[in-house]
């Protein structure tokens, strides 16, 4: 075999030889399942781009991805910091971006690392399965996008921007956790969405009624007079089938928001899997062309010093440490997998007896395939790997004037350490439990919201009283926030402000 | 299997729509910063972008989110000393060490100000801001009396020393290839028929057709012959045009009043006024000289500096400058070389006796060295003597003095453009 390349310079021929080889190893060595892969050749300025609209192909336009490009930009100018170097896009096909300036070797990381590790890895995982349609987004994506430049031009673009606002304010609080939401396609969309506007609007008017002997026996009220009869928690959705007053262009934009919240939504449950899963396969393809006499060891000198540089992981007392590096954890996490499955010694047989000395390919992908973040290290972090990067835990409350290392990585500290890190990436416990309990239909309209504090965990009151303006944006009549702990409320926001008596808009 | 795409002559410009919501969103912000570098700023280097600064607390999007307090565990990488129990005290302020901001910033230092540039187009936009900074292209303008050749093409008309060898070949060609196409094809046509005929055995018929195919072949190529190698009508010449070209030195004279009536928003005003002038110059011109005169009772030559930000009080005498113009016209730019422009703010205040000399010296004085008098009164009141002199002169040299009033920022662009509006028409 000889080389596929010398030096550095790439072509599109090229490109596609060294596409072919990894592809080879990954599909016919190694069984990964991929969509078909769509890899897109951009300059810097287009990476900029992309990455400004948080890596939707085609996106609808608002203020706040100006403001990102404009940061990216300025920041890209003085040198601040480099571009990542792929973007890729969960559809089908799978879109990866590569940078026109980068070498062979950085491409080359990048189509394993994009097209075959996060591909396979889209392809696969559960949460994407369920929550994600990867070949109608793009589709979903241009319908939005038309139908947002549309209300803009019939309604004004400071209209459509406000709406916006509101809606980005509560995307968090705009997914389903629990049930599966219905494909979306962008055919379907547009055939029902007249249909709705009307529909939806009769409905929401016949909640409104205020003549009692002309409703319908069907009614959604509860007989006490609650509304909603359960707590809500995905807010948007809410708000999207309630609001009194929203016009029907408003409660599509609503939509549209969510659907975008939705569609993200499991790509922000599996930071450390799904970039540990990149990080492993482009470790391994790029380390088999190797094996296989394909690439120089040049090229190999380049790949690893990059490669090292993405998964290191800097000491909590570095002075550029932000919290763990997700590539670090995930592709050390994987790789540890695999040594257990390969070379057990007897903690691994204690530990992980169901995986030490199984078939390591089969046993990545089922972990690959089954969990999220969080499941995942609660699941496969081995006290080798809480040695290896030294880990502790800190307790933090507020009572005390101090803080106390609770665990470190020790005997007696493996378990508390990795259910920590575990709870670290349960976004159910980072995002504030936040639920819709409550629209006084009979009277004044006021929604009523709330907070279930865990572990008496406050809400930042400026940014909470900021959102729950937007909220009152959409629903238009009083808005109440209230924080439970143990049953009773502790904290109380109201939009309007409670003690002013005036409406503000 | 891989599609590979080169994306790269798409479009790179997607976000600009999104920037330029963003900029308008924060529209109070940048103009604030613009203002605040016009200040800065001399006249003379207004063409350039600006680095702007919006704090961070007024961009943000916010979301629900944890704030400090209540008890948290979190999990750090690269523990060297500590034992469990260990207690650590809380550093000062409270609020613990991971307050939730520590994925948000991913850079070292937390920077609270959000920078970024805007070009030097949107910094003129937003200059004047809903003034419209009008496309000001290369005019001819009065006093321009050089002219430039410039290629203008090719033309069918024109004298021997001018043709365009290739151009006129290429033409010749194509007329000799549309001329003869039918001609060849039949030539071509006859010879085949001929290569045929003589293949075979002879016959007396054949022999005949021989004949005439000959006949016919001769005779095509005799036409053919007959058609012109090059005519008069492929001849093509190249064209020039003559260009004027404005003389390429202009000075523009500003002057002001800085008497003790002139308060610092007047004198911003009068300064945005003169910073069009420039800009508009500039565009036509390409050196430009710039003379600030300011004056009260007694007038004097100053730089920019001492020109906008000093204090002087006292009474007015507008002629003194007028003067003072007059002998720097005379000692340093001759009328011949230079293309001279003077503008004039003023709160309108005048010694009295004084304004029938000023709008003497005006009218005899300077007005036929100039290309352009313009009055500015930066003072919503009522108008004073000086104003009915200039009145006068206006009428009588609508072409080249003009005077206006001015109270707030929003109409100086309105005002410049009427100001100058006879100028760019009658290009």
């Amino acid at each position: 075999m000889s080389f596929l390349s010398q030096g550095s310079d790439w072509d599109f021929e090229l490109l596609a030889r060294y596409d072919e080889a990894i592809a080879d190893i990954a599909h016919n060595k190694y069984g990964l399942d991929t969509y078909p892969n769509q890899i897109e050749v951009i300059s810097s300025e287009q990476m900029m781009d992309a990455y400004s609209s948080v890596g939707m192909p085609v996106g609808y336009n608002h203020w706040s991805f100006g403001k990102q490009f404009v940061e990216v930009e300025g920041r890209y100018r003085r040198g601040q910091m480099g571009l990542a170097y792929e973007i890729v896009i969960n559809s089908d096909p799978c879109i990866a971006y590569l940078m026109e300036e980068n070498s062979i070797a950085m491409q080359a990381l990048v189509i394993a690392h994009a097209s075959y590790g996060h591909n396979s890895f889209f392809k696969n995982n559960y949460l994407f399965k369920t929550w994600t349609d990867a070949s109608s987004i793009i589709d979903y994506l241009v319908f939005a996008r038309n139908y947002i430049a549309e209300c803009e031009m019939r309604h004004g673009v400071t209209a459509v921007e406000e709406t916006l606002d509101s809606c980005h304010a509560l995307m968090n609080y705009g997914v389903d956790r629990y049930k599966r939401p219905s494909p979306i396609s962008a055919v379907e969309e547009k055939r029902r969405q007249r249909e709705r506007e009307e529909s939806l609007q009769k409905q929401v008017s016949e909640l409104w009624r205020t003549f009692p002997q002309l409703q319908p026996a069907t009614q959604r009220r509860e007989e006490d007079g609650t509304f909603p009869a359960e707590p809500q928690e995905n807010l948007l959705y809410f708000i999207e089938k309630n609001a009194p007053l929203l016009k029907p262009w408003q409660r599509e934009i609503i939509r549209i928001v969510r659907k975008m919240a939705q569609y993200f939504y499991p790509q922000r449950q599996t930071k450390v899997m799904n970039e540990g899963w990149a990080c492993l396969w482009h470790y391994t393809l790029l380390n088999d062309l190797y094996d296989k006499g394909l690439v120089t060891d040049g090229f190999m000198l380049e790949f690893l010093q990059n490669h090292s540089q993405v998964i290191y992981q800097p000491p909590f007392t570095a002075p550029f440490y932000s919290g763990m590096n997700p590539y670090a954890l995930g592709f050390n996490m994987f790789q540890d997998i695999r040594r257990i499955c390969e070379n057990p010694d007897d903690e691994d047989r204690e530990w992980f007896p169901e995986i030490a000395g199984s078939n390591w390919v089969e046993t990545v992908k089922f972990a690959m395939e089954s969990f999220k973040d969080e499941s995942f290290i609660q699941q496969f972090l081995s006290p080798k790997l809480i040695r290896y990067f030294k880990f502790f835990q800190i307790d933090d409350d507020d009572h005390n004037d101090y803080v106390e290392v609770a665990a470190i990585h020790n005997e007696q500290g493996y378990r508390k350490v990795r259910d920590a890190l575990a709870e670290q990436y349960n976004l159910s416990i980072q995002e504030p439990n936040i639920q819709i309990v409550r629209a006084n239909i009979h009277g004044d309209r006021a929604l009523t919201l709330r907070h279930q504090r865990s572990s008496s965990r406050p809400l930042d009151d400026d940014s909470a009283r900021e959102v729950l303006r937007h909220l009152h944006r959409l629903w238009q009549f009083d808005v109440h926030l209230e924080s439970v702990e143990n049953g009773s409320v502790v904290s109380h926001h109201s939009m309007p402000p409670e003690p002013a008596p005036t409406v503000s808009s | 299997m891989s599609y590979i795409i080169d994306r790269r002559l798409n479009d790179k410009r997607k976000s600009t729509v999104n920037r330029q919501r963003f900029l308008r969103r924060y529209r109070k912000h940048i103009r604030e910063a613009v203002n605040d570098a016009v200040n800065r700023r001399s006249i003379q280097d207004m063409e350039q972008g600006e680095r702007i600064n919006i704090p961070r607390k007024d961009l943000s999007e916010p979301i629900f989110h944890h704030g400090p307090g209540g008890q948290r565990s979190i999990v750090h990488p690269g523990n060297k000393e500590f034992h469990p129990g260990d207690r650590i005290m809380r550093p000062e302020g409270g609020g613990g060490q991971g307050s939730g901001d520590g994925q948000a910033s991913d850079q070292g230092e937390g920077d609270d100000a959000f920078a970024f540039e805007i070009d030097k187009q949107e910094f003129l936009n937003f200059l004047f801001e809903d003034l419209e900074l009008p496309n000001l292209i290369k005019r001819h303008l009065e006093g321009a009396q050089t002219f430039q050749t410039k290629h203008g093409g090719i033309v069918s008309q024109g004298m021997p020393a001018k043709i365009n060898i290739v151009r006129s070949m290429r033409q010749a060609s194509m007329r000799r290839r549309a001329l003869t196409a039918a001609t060849r094809r039949r030539i071509r046509d006859f010879k085949a028929e001929r290569e045929e005929l003589l293949q075979k055995d002879q016959s007396p018929q054949r022999q005949a057709r021989l004949q005439e195919l000959d006949e016919q072949i001769a005779k095509l190529e005799r036409r053919l012959d007959r058609i012109p190698f090059l005519d008069t009508v492929d001849l093509r010449f190249n064209h020039h045009v003559k260009v004027p070209v404005p003389v390429s030195r202009a000075v523009m004279f500003c002057i002001m009043d800085v008497s003790g009536s002139m308060n610092q928003d007047m004198k911003d005003l009068a300064k945005r006024f003169f910073l069009l002038l420039y800009l508009f110059l500039q565009r036509n011109y390409e050196k430009i000289e710039v003379v600030f005169i300011r004056h009260h009772t007694s007038a004097k030559e100053v730089d920019e500096e001492e020109f906008f930000y000093s204090r002087e009080t006292g009474g007015t005498i507008v002629s003194s400058a007028l003067k003072l113009t007059r002998d720097i016209i005379n000692e340093r730019y001759p009328v011949a070389e230079w293309n001279i422009y003077a503008a004039q703010a003023s709160d309108g205040d005048n010694w009295n006796d004084d304004s029938p000399a000023c709008a003497k010296l005006i009218e005899e004085e300077l007005l036929p060295k100039l290309q352009y008098f313009s009055y500015v009164e930066v003072m919503p009141r009522a108008h004073q003597a000086l104003w009915d002199h200039y009145q006068s002169i206006m009428e009588k040299h609508p072409t080249a003095f003009s005077m206006a009033q001015i109270d707030e920022p929003g109409e100086i662009y309105p005002v410049f453009r009427h100001l100058f509006k006879k100028r760019m028409e009658d290009a």
